[in-house]
């Protein structure tokens, strides 16, 4: 899976839950919204791709719920 | 064959009112006609002028009866029934007005009826009978008996012989009433007097957008089919669903054994009721198109000729190589794509087959690249992914909203339906880049416009909301009774911020302040408002965020759950709602259940014997992606053209040939075929039964009328290739995959085919609570329990205008073309549209010297391709615009990547483009054509083995 299109696709996604007031459970609505809708291996794809090349082009609110993906499996 | 003509429409009154009618009582709503009660009573009143889809006109004079206590003979179709009235509908001076007037009607009507196409099926003629015409006493010289006039034969679809017009004024009538159009009038006087279309023109030049209800309308051999002139009258019919848009119009398919004769639309159709478009209508000669593909054909290599096989090496081979895929590269390897063109019974079975056979949620919908943001954005905020309302509600909106959409072309029928609500005062408020037919066309004239820049969607609609926050237009009762109070007041705070108001949003949206305000406001404050959206809402970059802000607005304003209000997507093709439904996207099983819901997932993998995967699935630009990199290589593909129809052409180009192996199922070789091992052959619409579900989630039935051309239905071949695969499927008919669905899937529970015979059609949900189906929904409750406000923050496209691409690029469709064009291309169709045009401003044309008929180069940062120019001021400057109906022009290798936020579907509204003047068609065009050229040599190798 091409990274540049999931970081993209994963920074829309943080651009909508961003602006919601709660950001406790707008961080967990990015985390479920990439866990319901993502084939595995697009978040295996994008999880090991910021291992590998860190988390520099992503929204904060996506870093932050990138970890609740990877927990969830 | 024929249905009763009850002479005038039906009345709904509260109050009924019983009359006698020829010595028999009846009892009917007051305000229905004389004439119509008499038909209830089972008595038939002569009539020429009177027919029950228009409005009664009182010209004819051969409905005349006698009502005791009035003085003359009043026209029955103009006078209402009154409570104790007696009529009497047959006397000897009845009798002798009614001859005299036909005997003047015949005295200036030929007299060949033996060799009259519509000898079988003439009025005129019927009521000759009915009055006992036996002579003619004014002779039969009239001025129109022998035919110096010219016989209009310009439409591909019907001609009009001024001859045996008599001046009924039903054509004329129908044209304004039910078509909205008002195309037709009477010109001359007198023995003159005939029907003319357009300033005395050839129907072809005329106004007239072939909808047939003229034809329909007309009671003589005036205006009649080519089909009916050629075949001569049908013997049966047999009551079906239109094949194209999603308004799913009724059709009676007149039949001469398993050949069609026309098609009529049908009375009782509750999604048309009586009425059609140019499409449905007429252009369904595909099916029998010389392009059909009828026989199965395999491949080894898609540069090889192609081999026509039996159907079971064809499947054999199919399932061979999935299984080969898989065993190679693991069981997610594989998936498919099924259409909205397919029925719901065919979508089941596909999403079955990859569930169960296949073994995992590698399947998806084209409603991927339409309206998946309205499943989303609906079931965020009301709880369900369906629009909410039946079509015939909009004849109770006060304030209408069209935003994103184009329903003249696009949804005809129900454009028709809307049109006749706004002749009758509702306000209609338009929000398109486009100067949209509906902005200002006969009888017909928005109140605003709001001319939006492309891809500002969301700042409008929040910009909407925030005057109706800020200047106290909430319905705030409707909101404390029904919404969540919490995320209610999230986002009356979000909405209320400056940065979203009509003045801060101007700059973004180019849309006047003011039109903003007023719009918003008459919204608001109008009554019943309803708005109706299209693809115009969906495919952008916040797709879903739009559909939510529509949402919102409607929960805002209190204009949910109840008729003449709503939330109403305008489905692109005919069942997109129900391939929704039926389970097709990769991360939810029928009735939008998500896999990893545990009792849902049990519940399927228990009545289907296997077990089902938890994780989502691959969306259909997902599966491309994967197919570039290796991990995706096997493709049961039916039904859909993804190599013509989704974004990026090029992308997909060089996707479906890194697959190891693509099975099409499809009516002709179309472009992704090019790319196929296997071409399965499909069965069109007349070939099969099923259920098609429209955009009010109308579930209709499909009905067989002639055998497959391949030998099979649809339904036959996926179950033939599951059964390929080792997985069992045995249904002896599509009932019996609807009795599966009903099963499973609780909006559907009440569903049948028994019940869709006896009630026409039942719009989902159905089932315990609503054992007819549901008209309205979230009526005094959302389906979510209380409906849900989000906050619609705009985010612009990142598709931006730069110096290199200064224009936007948005795509549409034409009324007489469908879709990527695979029908209406292979039909009369093309008489009225035969290329995409691109649309531009005489200001843009003008700056880069662009002339009308210019061939001008797109280029974008995808790609780009040349098109023909066609200069107008429906455009606003920096705005050019497109369609897609055929593949040579390449629309799609323009468009990029860029996709919704949550569901990926495409930005096909928004590409920066650049204009360029050129002389020859652009690389890719000619390296397509060169292919589609050897393609076609391949296909014409074919041969059995």
């Amino acid at each position: 899976m091409n990274p540049a299109n999931l970081i993209k696709m994963a920074n829309q996604i943080g651009a909508f839950f961003e602006a919601m007031p709660d950001r406790e459970q707008a961080v967990k609505d990015v985390a479920a919204h990439i866990r319901n809708t993502w084939e595995p291996r697009m978040r295996v794809a994008i999880l090991q791709y910021v291992r590998e090349f860190g988390d520099a082009e992503l929204k904060p609110i996506v870093r932050n719920a990138l970890p609740i993906v990877k927990s969830a499996g | 064959m024929n249905d009763i003509d009850y002479g005038t429409p039906a009345v709904v009154a509260d109050r009924q009112v019983t009359l006698d009618i020829d010595g028999i009582a009846v009892t009917v709503p007051a305000g229905t006609s004389v004439m119509r009660a008499a038909v209830e009573a089972g008595v038939m009143i002569p009539k020429l002028c009177a027919t029950d889809a228009l409005e009664p006109f009182g010209s004819c004079r051969l409905c005349l009866v006698e009502i005791e206590g009035r003085r003359g003979y009043p026209s029955s179709c103009t006078t209402p029934a009154e409570g104790g009235m007696k009529v009497r509908t047959q006397s000897a001076k009845l009798a002798d007005l009614r001859r005299n007037v036909m005997e003047l009607y015949i005295s200036d009507h030929p007299l060949d009826c033996l060799t009259c196409a519509a000898n079988g099926n003439c009025e005129l003629q019927t009521m000759a009978g009915v009055v006992g015409l036996r002579e003619v006493r004014y002779g039969m010289a009239g001025a129109n008996h022998f035919t110096d006039v010219k016989k209009d034969e310009s439409n591909p679809y019907f001609t009009y012989d001024p001859a045996k017009c008599i001046v009924c004024n039903r054509c004329v009538r129908a044209c304004e009433e039910q078509q909205g159009t008002y195309a037709l009038t009477i010109s001359g006087r007198g023995f003159d007097s005939r029907v003319s279309a357009g300033q005395s023109q050839d129907f072809m030049d005329s106004e007239c957008v072939s909808c047939g209800a003229c034809v329909n309308a007309c009671p003589t051999a005036t205006l009649l089919e080519k089909t009916v002139i050629d075949k001569g009258q049908a013997e049966h019919s047999v009551t079906t669903t239109c094949a194209y848009c999603g308004v799913g119009c009724g059709f009676k398919a007149e039949m001469k054994g398993a050949e069609v004769v026309r098609m009529v639309p049908w009375k009782d159709g509750q999604a048309n009721e009586g009425h059609a478009c140019v499409k449905g209508r007429f252009a369904w000669g595909y099916a029998t198109h010389p392009g059909r593909i009828t026989k199965p054909m395999i491949r080894s290599r898609i540069s090889d000729p192609w081999r026509e096989v039996s159907w079971e090496e064809a499947l054999t081979y199919a399932a061979s190589e999935f299984r080969r895929i898989q065993d190679k590269y693991g069981r997610n390897s594989i998936g498919a794509m099924v259409s909205s063109r397919c029925t719901n019974e065919e979508d089941y079975l596909v999403q079955k087959l990859v569930r169960a056979a296949f073994g995992n949620n590698n399947v998806d919908t084209c409603a991927r690249v339409c309206h998946s943001p309205t499943g989303y954005g609906l079931k965020q905020t009301l709880g369900e992914s369906a629009g909410t309302q039946t079509f015939k509600s909009v004849e109770k909106a006060d304030v209408i909203v069209v935003i994103g959409a184009n329903p003249t072309d696009g949804h005809p029928v129900f454009a028709s339906r809307l049109k006749r609500r706004l002749r009758a005062g509702a306000k209609l408020v338009v929000i398109d880049p486009r100067e949209i037919a509906l902005v200002n066309s006969p009888h017909v004239k928005a109140t605003h416009h709001l001319k939006l820049r492309p891809g500002t969607n969301v700042a409008v609609l929040t910009a909407l909301a925030h005057v109706i926050v800020s200047e106290g237009l909430l319905d705030e009762a409707f909101i404390a009774e029904r919404c969540e109070a919490k995320a209610f007041a999230q986002w009356r705070e979000f909405v209320a911020r400056p940065a979203n108001s009509p003045e801060a949003m101007e700059a973004a949206t180019g849309v006047p302040v003011a039109e903003v305000r007023a719009a918003a406001r008459l919204y608001a404050t109008g009554g019943n408002a309803a708005i109706y959206y299209g693809l115009g809402v969906t495919e952008h970059s916040q797709g879903s965020t739009a559909v939510i802000g529509i949402a919102n607005l409607a929960m805002a304003t209190g204009n949910v759950g109840r008729e003449g209000v709503g939330v109403n997507p305008l489905r692109g093709q005919n069942n997109v709602q129900g391939s929704c439904d039926m389970g097709s996207f990769p991360h939810e099983l029928p009735g939008y259940r998500h896999v990893s819901d545990t009792i849902t997932r049990e519940l399927f993998g228990h009545a289907w014997g296997v077990e089902i995967q938890s994780e989502p699935g691959l969306r259909i630009p997902n599966m491309f992606e994967a197919a570039l990199d290796g991990s995706f290589l096997g493709l049961y593909c039916q039904g859909e053209d993804p190599a013509q129809s989704d974004p990026n052409t090029q992308h997909v180009q060089s996707a479906l040939p890194a697959m190891e192996f693509v099975v099409v199922q499809d009516l002709f070789l179309n472009e992704t075929a090019k790319y196929a091992h296997v071409f399965l052959p499909g069965a069109s619409f007349l070939e099969k039964d099923g259920t098609f579900t429209n955009a009010e989630r109308r579930i209709s039935r499909v009905r067989k009328v002639m055998p497959p051309l391949s030998g099979k239905s649809d339904w036959e071949v996926t179950m033939a290739l599951a059964n390929a695969l080792g997985y069992k499927m045995d249904y002896a008919h599509p009932s019996e995959i609807m009795d599966e669905i009903a099963r499973l899937t609780p909006t559907f529970a009440g569903v049948s085919y028994a019940k869709l015979d006896r009630l026409g059609s039942l719009q989902w949900p159905c089932n315990d609570d609503a054992p007819e189906g549901t008209p309205t929904m979230h009526v005094g409750e959302f389906v979510r329990g209380k409906g849900r406000f989000l906050i619609t923050q705009y985010v612009p496209t990142t598709e931006k205008v730069t110096q290199r691409y200064p224009l936007i690029l948005t795509t549409g469709r034409v009324l007489s073309q469908y879709n990527v064009g695979s029908q209406t291309r292979r039909t009369e169709n093309v008489r009225f549209y035969d290329e995409d045009l691109l649309e531009i401003h005489p200001h843009d044309a003008e700056e880069r010297g662009i002339v009308e008929g210019n061939w001008v180069g797109v280029v974008s940062r995808a790609g780009d391709t040349v098109l023909r120019a066609t200069v107008t001021e429906r455009m606003q400057p920096g705005v050019v615009y497109t369609t897609f109906h055929f593949p040579e022009s390449g629309a799609n290798v323009i468009t990029t990547d860029n996709s919704d936020w949550a569901t990926n579907c495409p930005e096909y509204k928004v590409t920066a483009v650049q204009l360029v003047r050129v002389d020859q068609p652009s690389e890719w065009q000619q390296r397509n054509a060169r292919e589609d050229k050897k393609q076609h040599q391949l296909l014409a190798r074919a041969g059995t083995a």
